[in-house]
């Protein structure tokens, strides 16, 4: 068994295992950081997405949480201004080359940008940025499951799970800078490639990109009434 | 014998052999020809068939060799006669007429043909040297010193000059010993980022454990940056000589030469170089019988820009997408295969072999005392002589563009440089005074990166600078991260709608608080630095922003959106038609009163009328924010038949 190590994260004292990732420590701890890219299975961290934010005693400016082991004595905040503003910038900037409507998407409830609009107090619309959005095609060749690129936020879940759990390779990221996407070998149709369609990407998308048939659906059928 | 005296025996017998040769080389006239690529570019490959044809016509014993580049690239092509019995003389802008006037002149008879002679290498009585020009005053020549002195192709010439000698005192020294004359020296990396080149050697080398790798980042991907492939095929054994002591101190036996595909020529010189420093026993294994092996590979990079980023370039090596990785860990802990790894730039490692010849506190005495040594810059846009230019840390802006560079192109006004390429920034006229160092540079918002310095003049617009550069980066950036991939986007849409006049006033705050966010949020140097030319443009040249935004001006009247042409009637000379046949879309009409006319809606802003007009008239002005006419408007109708007679009967 690995050594615990004793940290304060927002004024509270909280035991992680040596070695740990900052942001899931906190995140056992019921700390919410937001995040998008980082998995806690994953052996090391991708630090895409640049939301994690957090300010260290020690340590000059806000830093990445996913990229930082937990030490002994850690002082961790995981709000300031700096950090505020950082995540932010982000956010919007995710939400500037993000399809928004909440109200007809499959993860309405479910998606993590709510989740970090929530905590954070953030609006789910652009304030000051304009939109980056092109009109994509919605991929729905598989059996079962959507691929929405307009609302993928590149976080690498699902190529991660693709290709190191259930060990296919059927997807990764093609194309550099603001082309760069989610897509199959050939950027094709996912029934067209070797995707074997068992959905494990489905299950780690943060946001409302591989979403389920049946969950779309749902949206068509009468609101329940308790 | 001792190891120590032997390896210094087999350096002393290789280095007497190669100075026989050279020497014997010495008693006929050399020309030596500079055929790097900047050479070839301006023609030196014609030059030297011509030198070839002339000496062959006259059976000369003629030594003939291709040399490097000597940084005056705008004298290009350039070759140094060396006549037994006169000093060694430089001449430039050569073409294959002068090739062969100085055949005949010079070689065959003994007229030196001053007048196309740029300098003399040595003081003598007949021909100024270089060092009496401002230039020499203050250029001092440290990695470039040799490079269009000797020939890349022949380890010879290095050996001759003392080469590899400071890979023979290593090789006899504790490597710890090494490390520590290279931090004395406070020799900081030419990279751009300038981190201290010991202390990184020093944690590399002690990270437990074999095998360690060292690297040479050969990438070079700014595209204003040329002087790590001079150095490469100017002076190849300069560099391999640095590498091999670097991945001595360490303690590696595998290095590698990451270099840009787009390179042929320094791939070619460095693949000769390797196979005869092999030869010589100063590569492979026990190198000058000291019992440490090295061997080298070159590795083509695919020429992305941001694979010259550290982790970026070993992600290439390995084989994967050129795609940066959060650091820690840094390279010299865990790099290519995991294991420790030095990676250094090739302008770092070619200073190396002369601070073990000379010693570090030789080296402490030059630049500043934070940012000792020299910078190599390559100095473009509106200067006079550009070129690469090697100066002491710490020489002005101004030297560097006035003394060195000769001045600004036509007389016109200095505006401000672009320091650093893309990932630079932009510096005005009160900065021209800043003693510039790894230090100054960070603190006015620019910095060292590749060395690029792009010299602006009063017609360059600052928010369409800062827009080209962006652009640059945006296209450059490899989109893994939110803030480079998105952010750069944002900016580089912004700039382009201040640029066409569509900025709202908010915008200005809106960049710079993205260009703020940018430069801590992003993942890699290229986000950390890509909102350089936005901040410094906004720091140093507001106003002109907002004239674009306020008053749909563009003071540089370089923004096409912004700008319209007019032909004044009180100085048009009615009669030349000159600008009627410079204009590709014929925009330009005769009026009935025979002052020309410019129809706006099919004016296309290439300034080709501009530059078409007489100077004795200069009737066409630009004007922003762009007028137009009524008077002229109605014209149009009245003029066009005026237009289709005019070019009917050229006909
Ligand atoms: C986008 C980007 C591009 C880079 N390109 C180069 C390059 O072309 N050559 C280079 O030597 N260093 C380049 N660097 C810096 C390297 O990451 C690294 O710091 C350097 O090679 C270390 O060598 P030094 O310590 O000798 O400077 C680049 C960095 C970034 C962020
Ligand atoms: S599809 Fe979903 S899981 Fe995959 S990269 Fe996009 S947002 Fe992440
Ligand atoms: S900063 Fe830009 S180039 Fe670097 S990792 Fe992020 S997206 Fe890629």
């Amino acid at each position: 068994m690995s050594r615990e190590v004793a940290l304060t994260i927002d004024d509270r004292q909280v035991k992680a295992a040596e070695g740990e990732r900052l942001l899931w420590a906190a995140l056992d701890n019921g700390i919410y950081i937001p995040h998008l890219c980082d998995l806690r299975e994953a052996e090391r961290t991708v630090a895409s997405c640049r939301l994690c934010f957090v300010e260290v005693e020690g340590l000059r400016g806000p830093v990445t949480s996913c990229t930082l082991a937990v030490s002994e004595g850690m002082v961790v905040k995981t709000r300031s201004p700096g950090v505020d503003r950082l995540v932010r910038t982000g956010f919007e900037l995710l939400l500037s080359n993000h399809r928004l409507h909440c109200a007809k998407c499959a993860k309405n409830k479910h998606c993590e940008l709510q989740k970090i609009a929530r905590e954070r107090g953030l609006k789910l619309k652009l304030t000051r940025l304009r939109s980056l959005l092109q009109d994509v095609p919605i991929d729905e060749s598989p059996r079962h499951f959507n691929y929405d690129a307009g609302k993928c936020v590149l976080c690498g879940r699902c190529i991660w799970a693709d290709q190191e759990q259930v060990r296919v390779g059927a997807i990764g990221f093609i194309r550099r800078g603001i082309a760069r996407k989610m897509a199959t070998f050939e950027d094709g149709c996912l029934a067209d490639s070797i995707c074997t369609q068992c959905e494990a990407c489905v299950k780690v998308c943060p946001v409302g990109a591989l979403y389920l048939k049946a969950d779309e659906l749902r949206l068509y059928e009468p609101k329940k009434k308790c | 014998m001792s190891g120590t005296e032997a390896v210094e025996q087999a350096y002393r017998l290789l280095q007497s052999e190669a100075k026989q040769k050279v020497e014997a080389g010495r008693e006929k006239p050399v020309i030596l020809l500079g055929t790097a690529t900047c050479g070839r570019a301006a023609g030196a490959l014609a030059v030297l068939a011509a030198f070839q044809e002339e000496i062959d016509k006259h059976h000369l014993d003629v030594v003939l060799t291709e040399t490097g580049c000597m940084g005056h690239c705008y004298a290009e092509p350039l070759a140094v006669i060396l006549k037994p019995g006169y000093p060694p003389l430089v001449y430039g802008s050569l073409d294959e007429g002068k090739a062969r006037r100085l055949v005949n002149d010079y070689l065959v008879s003994d007229d030196p043909c001053y007048e196309f002679a740029m300098a003399a290498l040595e003081p003598n009585d007949v021909f100024p040297t270089f060092a009496d020009y401002p230039r020499g005053i203050y250029e001092h020549k440290i990695i470039l010193a040799d490079c269009g002195l000797i020939d890349p192709g022949e380890i010879g010439h290095y050996l001759a000059r003392d080469g590899y000698s400071g890979l023979a005192k290593v090789l006899t020294t504790e490597p710890d010993l090494v490390i520590a004359e290279i931090k004395e020296s406070k020799l900081r990396g030419r990279g751009g980022a300038g981190f201290p080149t010991g202390v990184k050697w020093e944690t590399c080398k002690n990270v437990p454990g074999i095998p360690k790798y060292a690297i040479c980042n050969a990438d070079e991907g700014d595209p204003g940056a040329f002087m790590d492939r001079a150095l490469l095929e100017s002076n190849p054994h300069q560099v391999l000589e640095g590498l091999t002591i670097a991945a001595y101190a360490v303690g590696a036996e595998q290095a590698y030469i990451y270099v840009r595909a787009e390179y042929p020529l320094a791939i070619k010189r460095l693949r000769t170089a390797l196979e005869q420093s092999q030869g010589w026993g100063l590569l492979g294994r026990d190198i000058l019988g000291s019992g440490f092996n090295l061997e080298i590979k070159l590795f083509q990079g695919s020429g992305a820009f941001v694979c010259g980023e550290e982790t970026a370039l070993i992600a290439s090596i390995h084989g994967r997408a050129g795609l940066p990785n959060h650091r820690p860990p840094f390279p010299a802990t865990s790099g290519l295969h995991g294991r420790p790894t030095l990676i250094n730039n090739v302008k770092t490692l070619s200073y190396v072999p002369h601070i073990i010849r000379n010693g570090a506190s030789w080296f402490r005495s030059i630049g500043t005392p934070n940012s000792p040594g020299t910078a190599v810059f390559a100095l473009a846009g509106k200067v006079v002589s550009t070129g690469l230019a090697e100066v002491p840390m710490g020489t002005t802006l101004r030297n560097l563009v006035y003394d060195v560079g000769n001045g600004i192109k036509n007389e016109r006004k200095f505006k401000a440089v672009q320091i650093g390429g893309p990932s630079g920034g932009c510096l005005p006229e009160s900065s021209l005074d800043l003693p510039i160092d790894f230090d100054s540079l960070q603190q006015a918002g620019a910095m060292m990166g590749s060395g690029g310095m792009v010299v602006l003049d009063e017609d360059d617009c600052m928010v369409e600078i800062a827009r080209f550069f962006v652009d640059f980066t945006q296209k450059e950036s490899c989109g893994k991260c939110t803030f480079c991939r998105l952010g750069t986007k944002q900016m580089l849409d912004i700039l382009a709608e201040i640029t066409r006049g569509q900025g709202k006033d908010e915008d200005i705050d809106l960049l710079q608080e993205l260009a703020e966010d940018i430069k801590l949020g992003s993942l890699c140097g290229l986000g950390k630095t890509a909102p350089n030319p936005v901040l410094t443009t906004i720091r140093y040249f507001r106003p002109e922003y907002e004239a674009h935004i306020r008053e749909g001006r563009c003071p540089a009247l370089m923004c096409k959106d912004l700008i319209s042409y007019r032909i004044i009637p009180e100085m048009c000379s009615k009669l030349c038609n000159v600008c009627i046949g410079s204009c590709p879309v014929e925009a330009i009409y005769t009026r009935p009163d025979m002052l020309k006319g410019i129809d706006p809606d099919k004016c296309v802003k290439c300034n080709s009328c501009v530059s078409a007009c007489p100077p004795q008239y200069k009737a066409v002005v630009k004007l922003s924010p762009p007028v137009v006419e009524e008077v002229v408007a109605e014209a149009v109708e009245e003029g066009m038949s005026e237009v289709e007679q005019g070019s009917g009967a050229d006909h």
